[in-house]
């Protein structure tokens, strides 16, 4: 499967980004944030530490929200990227996106990608009945979405303006509204 | 991070095959520690296997009683399954405190097994490891060692085991599947991992060109009455400095069944085994737990910074049980 | 590619005042949809990728480089070192006429030296084609070091730190009576020691660059809070005019203090960008902007206090040490806030500074005052607890009439007000003041309240304000957006006072093709922005009504300015029938495609100017006035009493910060200052180790900023009382709410647990 091209070994990978196939040649050791950012032009993920421990590069694969620094594009080959350039519904934006505008859910902006990308991924993991570490009840089926669910599952996604009142509150009226249930629809 | 050429396995001969034929090979799962370590240059494949698209990403009930967890199963799946929140609530619990959930998406229970330190001197080229490179010393005595060893160090390496998993693993009886080209081996979960001794560069009794496959659970029913506690330096997200892995059961006031292990102690998940034997037939008192924990942590041996956590195991020991005592499980 | 970011909207038929409301973010709608271009997000055809590489040792000269097998590496470019680096001009000495001359965040000519000032100074830059080469070409760079001796332990050499002599803007000192004398007879004393360890920024967006050369000019994409420093650096050490460079700025992924000064990796980007003839993007890996990037200083302080036993202050004395790097760094005010908060009889207050070889410190969200009213509102409610007083009501009598110091009078002053209502919105009245004595289940709870306090800062700003005949307006000023929201109120002032629809306002900033803007910092950005824009606004609106004036036909004919208010989108007289008429209808008659007002000058001679005017502005204003914003910060934490885990379980902030523009940002800033303070208090520090000055939790992983699961609800409320002397009676709000936040957590630390914790952060292995 290797090619080799300008002296490195490079891989051919396809993969669905917002709906748009893909085709990349790419060195192994590039990054699914890096083949976003500097080979899409996607640079609405955001690289903040490049070591899984901020969050800001959260991107969704097949619903799913993982942090794309640490993940090698090629092992992504033929899976479905969600970015936060993919999440609204042609013109209308995403309901957390309108969220988190108004509950001022971002200061200066660089970790809202990753924090919505990151809610959309956790209401729909909360909507398949998957527990926290803060959940009481381990095997109760429901679990009620409550802040402290909230922020412990949104703590993946490190706000340093101190942001997190406001992301709380958005991710809480989508969560309880009609538009809650769209997301999780939408997610699975 | 260097170049290094790509594999992808489509089952688990071949991934056996590339591992004993390609020269310094290593296995990618989910890739969150891997991938980390190697920007940082301190692993350098030449090859890079892909194992995630093997078949082994299921979690099934054994003939036995027990619980058959594929090797590349999602941290996230694993915590979220029934059969585990139901029968082993503190594995589910253990999981979900570890890391975050974008991570627990991407990491698979081999690579969790597979975890490396944290120490802050292994991530740093410019200090001496032991660990990095056998025979340079260790920077970590002496300098920062909240994060570090009280029980089973050595002088070539007082680093910790940073999984949250592999706690609940060792307390639960685990066995670890190994599969090679020459054949399939068992490994106990207390065994898997090693002290560090004068080789803190050997981490786990798995060869190198040996995959997990599998982790199977053998049937335990106190296993439904236990908890993960784990204390960090801030709420979420961060790594432990002292965690519990424990499962109690009474009959007429007195210990009838048990399960203790430790995280953030030492170089292995520390199974306490000197506990559980005072633990086991004793009344449940805070007395009993009391006794149970300094017995285990009688061994213990602080670094310049960590003392404080020796106490705090004692405590955490101490409270995780009478919680379990009064309160009962998680699940 | 190179467009400062515009924010337009249709015009609606009314106004309405827009100043005081929630108004959502101009640029909300960019940043959630992750169309905002951050400075490494600037697409160049033929961009290469840089990586620096840092030294390892604390003090030395490089013995020897060996770039070869960086060099082998496919892709890379160029390895840049001291051996074949074009020279640059070395930082210039500080000067107040040119501001930029405070830029530089260290003296280092970096790779002009061979020496070595610092554990992690840049030695080398690798270009390369990708990123990943650069990295692993960085990787490859050996470099051997012949090392010289060295100090870089705090702890070991504060005994060493000198007195900080007071300057033009900073006093190191200063003195009423005889306070330790007053401290030796008083009836009631505490007398205590406080440590705070360094502190790094951790703006999300790690520093980065994209720097492109035409010919002799550049286009400098960077995250900067100060774009015009950055400017006239470039120019300073590439030897072309400041005209030839220019940044671009106009969204900040964060900065907090990290991007005022100018810091190796700008510099080293633009020079790399100049030796490879290519456009070149350099993103500081998280850990290098640990090693480049200066942090927050570690302090020792002492404060000591004496009282009646009525709790009447007869003596305080607060005293300090910090570092500064051999290389750079500036002392930090971190008694200042001792010198306004007590009517105290007598006081004394000193600032120790200590050279070290470590990286120069620098400043970081309200710079002293956060980490000093740490230890003076510690050290009050120590000495509340001796006299067996309220520490509010202890507060309380020793509220000051005047500035304590020396008399001055306080601009504005409601610390009483805030405190009324901070206690009722917390409930403090439900608290037992017994140590110990409130639980909930197994948990501890403790309540505690400390004052913050920030001084009030205005700079110069030029501004221009153009309306076009369809009564839409655009207002060009280069300020800065990290985050703060400031194009959001600056169009709500400019709406207000030309009579506008808020949405009939478009801000253009960011670039320092704009006219000059302040930079972000003391928190005075805004302030200096509206005084500014207000005064253009003011110009705008009289040339508009000498236009009328000039027309037979306009309602305004004759009229003066003071018979007139702006409003529904034109000039109407005060009174009566309220006759007059829309901006369109003007322009329109008169043939005008727009008109401008213009508040400042950018050229040389009228920025010099200016910096005079400003500066003399500056010392008239601190002569007369003693101006600050301040709150009273309540918070309530839980301990679990086995382990000495502290959650915070409730915060109420009331804060005189003047007028409030906008109610929705301002209440954001507000919480982020307490963010960050419960992390300064709880989990905050930065690894120096001892034994060679290298810091060893470079990383997001090991240096605990708060998470989602740290942080309860805030409740933040202000008292939106004008301050007199402010534009718009506006104070700014970026940093005082960090201030009094760790001592009100370390205070409800010890109402819960009866411990006192004098040293932060109070990690749990304090408290067991």
């Amino acid at each position: 499967m290797d090619v080799r091209m300008g002296g490195r070994p490079v891989v051919e990978i396809r993969m669905r980004v917002n709906g748009v196939m893909e085709s990349l040649d790419l060195e192994p050791r590039v990054s699914l944030l890096d083949a976003l950012r500097e080979h899409l032009g996607l640079t609405g993920t955001k690289k903040g530490c490049d070591q899984g421990a901020c969050g800001a590069c959260t991107v969704l694969v097949d619903g799913e929200r993982i942090n794309s620094c640490l993940a090698l594009a090629v092992q992504y080959d033929g899976r479905a990227i969600t970015t936060i350039e993919g999440v609204a519904d042609g013109e209308h934006t995403h309901p957390l996106q309108s969220a988190f505008v108004r509950h001022d859910g971002f200061q200066c902006g660089y970790c809202t990608s990753g924090q919505i990308c990151s809610a959309i991924g956790m209401l729909a993991e909360h909507g398949a009945g998957a527990p926290s570490a803060v959940t009481e009840h381990l095997s109760a089926d429901t679990i009620e979405l409550s802040d402290a669910e909230i922020r412990e599952r949104m703590s993946g996604n490190l706000c340093r303006c101190g942001a997190y009142n406001g992301i709380v509150g958005a991710i809480r009226e989508v969560a309880s509204g009609e538009s809650g249930r769209d997301v999780m629809e939408a997610a699975r | 991070m260097k170049a290094f050429s790509y594999v992808s396995a489509a089952d688990v001969p071949a991934a056996l095959r590339a591992i004993s034929t390609e020269p310094n090979a290593k296995f990618i799962g989910g890739g969150t520690n891997l991938v980390d370590l190697m920007r940082e240059e301190i692993e350098r494949p030449d090859t890079i296997i892909d194992i995630t698209r093997l078949p082994l990403s299921g979690v099934e009930e054994l003939p036995g009683g027990g619980v058959r967890i594929g090797a590349m199963v999602r941290n996230s799946h694993l915590a979220a399954h029934r059969l585990i929140r139901t029968r082993y609530p503190m594995l589910s619990q253990a999981v979900l405190t570890g890391a975050s959930a974008q991570l627990r998406n991407m990491a698979t229970v081999g690579g969790n097994l597979l975890q490396r330190t944290r120490c802050l001197y292994f991530y740093d080229g410019a200090a001496a490891c032991s660990k990095r490179e056998p025979g340079r010393g260790c920077d970590a005595i002496g300098g920062f060692t909240r994060g570090h060893a009280i029980l089973g160090a050595s002088e070539a390496c007082v680093a910790t085991h940073p999984s949250d998993m592999c706690v609940a693993l060792a307390a639960l009886d685990a066995t670890v599947v190994a599969e090679s080209v020459r054949g399939v081996r068992r490994i106990p979960m207390t065994e898997f991992h090693v002290l560090p001794g004068d080789t803190p560069d050997v981490e786990t009794t798995l060869a190198a060109d040996e995959l997990v496959t599998a982790v199977e659970l053998p049937e335990i029913p106190v296993a439904a009455t236990s908890a993960y506690r784990k204390v960090r330096d801030r709420a979420s997200y961060a790594f432990a400095l002292v965690s519990v892995a424990a499962a109690l059961e009474t009959t007429d006031g007195a210990i009838s069944a048990v399960r203790l292990a430790l995280g953030g102690v030492a170089a292995k998940p520390w199974r306490a085994h000197q506990a559980e034997r005072v633990l086991l037939g004793a009344p449940a008192t805070d007395e009993t737990f009391e006794r149970a924990a300094d017995a285990e942590l009688a061994p213990a041996v602080a670094q310049s910074q960590n003392a404080f956590k020796i106490e705090l195991a004692r405590r955490v020991i101490v409270a995780t049980l009478r919680r379990l005592h009064t309160e009962g499980s998680a699940a | 590619m190179t467009q400062a970011p515009v924010h337009s909207r249709p015009a609606p038929a009314t106004a309405e005042r827009s100043v005081g409301k929630p108004i959502d973010r101009v640029d909300g709608r960019v940043k959630t949809t992750g169309a905002a271009r951050y400075s490494a997000e600037y697409p160049y055809p033929d961009i290469a990728h840089a990586a620096l590489v840092h030294a390892t040792v604390s003090r030395g000269r490089i013995a020897g480089i060996d770039a070869a097998a960086a060099s082998a590496v496919p892709g890379v470019l160029a390895v840049i070192t001291h051996l074949n680096a074009p020279a640059m001009k070395p930082p210039p000495p500080v000067s107040m006429m040119n501001l930029s001359t405070l830029a530089s965040g260290t003296t280092v000519n970096y790779l002009n030296t061979d020496e070595v000032h610092w554990d992690g100074q840049p030695v080398a830059v690798v270009v390369a084609e990708t990123l990943e080469a650069a990295r692993q070409g960085a990787s490859l760079v050996r470099v051997t070091y012949e090392t010289l001796p060295a100090t870089f332990d705090f702890a070991a050499e504060e005994k060493n730190a000198k007195p900080q002599k007071s300057d033009l803007v900073q006093s190191g000192g200063a003195t009423k009576g005889d306070a330790e004398a007053a401290l030796a007879a008083a009836p009631v004393a505490v007398d205590l020691r406080f440590t705070t360890p360094p502190h790094n920024h951790n703006a999300i967006e790690p520093h980065a660059t994209t720097a492109a050369w035409d010919g002799d000019r550049v286009t400098v994409h960077d995250g900067a809070q100060n774009m015009y420093w950055v400017r006239d650096n470039l120019a300073m050490k590439f030897g072309i005019p400041a005209a030839n460079v220019r940044v671009i700025s106009p969204y900040v992924g964060g900065a907090f203090g990290g991007k005022t000064m100018v810091w190796a990796g700008t510099i080293l980007t633009v020079l790399a960008a100049r030796v490879t003839g290519r456009p070149v993007r350099l993103m500081l890996t998280r850990e290098g902007v640990y090693r480049t990037v200066g942090g927050r200083t570690p302090s020792t302080q002492r404060v000591a206090l004496g009282a009646e036993a009525d709790g009447r202050l007869t003596a305080l004395v607060h005293t300090s040490v910090t570092r500064l790097g051999r290389v750079g760094g500036g002392p930090e005010q971190v008694t200042s806030q001792s010198r306004h908060l007590y009517d105290a009889e007598n006081i004394l207050v000193q600032q120790n500074l200590v050279k070290l070889d470590l990286l120069p410190n620098t400043v970081m969200r309200a710079p002293g005052e956060s980490i000093g009213t740490f230890a003076l509102e510690s050290a009050i409610d120590e000495l509340a607890s001796e006299l067996g007083m309220d520490p509010i009501a202890l507060r309380m009598r020793n509220e000051p009439e005047r500035n304590p110091i020396d008399g001055k009078r306080f601009a504005h002053r409601m610390l009483r007000e805030a405190y009324a209502r901070g206690a009722e919105r917390f409930g403090w009245s439900e608290r037992t003041p017994e140590p110990r004595s409130m639980r909930d289940g197994r948990w501890l709870v403790g309540m505690g309240v400390a004052s913050a306090y920030h001084p009030s800062w205005q700079f110069a700003a030029n501004v221009t304000v153009r309306l076009s005949p369809d009564g839409t307006v655009v207002v060009r000023c280069g300020f800065h957006e990290m985050g703060m929201g400031g194009a959001t109120a600056q169009a709500q002032i400019a709406a207000d006072a030309l009579g506008v629809p808020f949405e009939a306002v478009r801000m253009e900033y960011g670039d320092t093709a704009l006219p000059t803007g302040p930079g972000a910092g003391g928190s005075g950005q805004t302030a200096s922005i509206a005084a500014s824009l207000l005064s253009a606004c003011e110009k705008l609106k009289r040339s508009v009504l000498a236009l009328a004036r000039r027309s037979g036909d306009s309602p305004l004919r004759g009229q003066r300015m003071t018979g007139v208010e702006a409003r529904d989108g034109g000039l109407y007289r005060t009174g009566g029938a309220g006759l007059g008429e829309s901006y369109a209808k003007i322009l329109t008659r008169a043939g005008r495609d727009s008109m401008e007002a213009r508040v400042g000058s950018d050229t040389r001679v009228g920025a010099i100017a200016g910096q005079v005017r400003f500066m003399s502005k500056l010392m008239l204003d601190r002569r007369r006035w003693v101006k600050a914003a301040s709150g009273a910060q309540f918070c309530e934490v839980r301990v679990d009493p086995d382990t000495g885990e502290v959650r915070v379980s409730r915060w109420v902030g009331v804060f005189d910060v003047g007028t409030v523009i906008n109610a929705k940002t301002t209440a954001s800033q507000l919480r982020g200052g307490i963010v960050m303070g419960i992390g300064m208090a709880l989990s905050e520090e930065t690894l120096v180790d001892p034994r060679n000055g290298r810091i060893m939790n470079p990383s997001l992983a090991e240096y605990h900023v708060p998470v989602h699961a740290d942080i309860p609800a805030i409740d933040v409320s202000w008292l939106d009382e004008p301050d007199p002397t402010m534009p718009l009676g506006l104070i700014g709000v970026g940093e005082v709410s960090i201030t009094g936040a760790a001592a009100a957590i370390a205070n409800a630390v010890h109402h819960a647990t009866g411990r006192r914790v004098r040293d932060l952060p109070i990690t749990l292995d304090r408290l067991l």
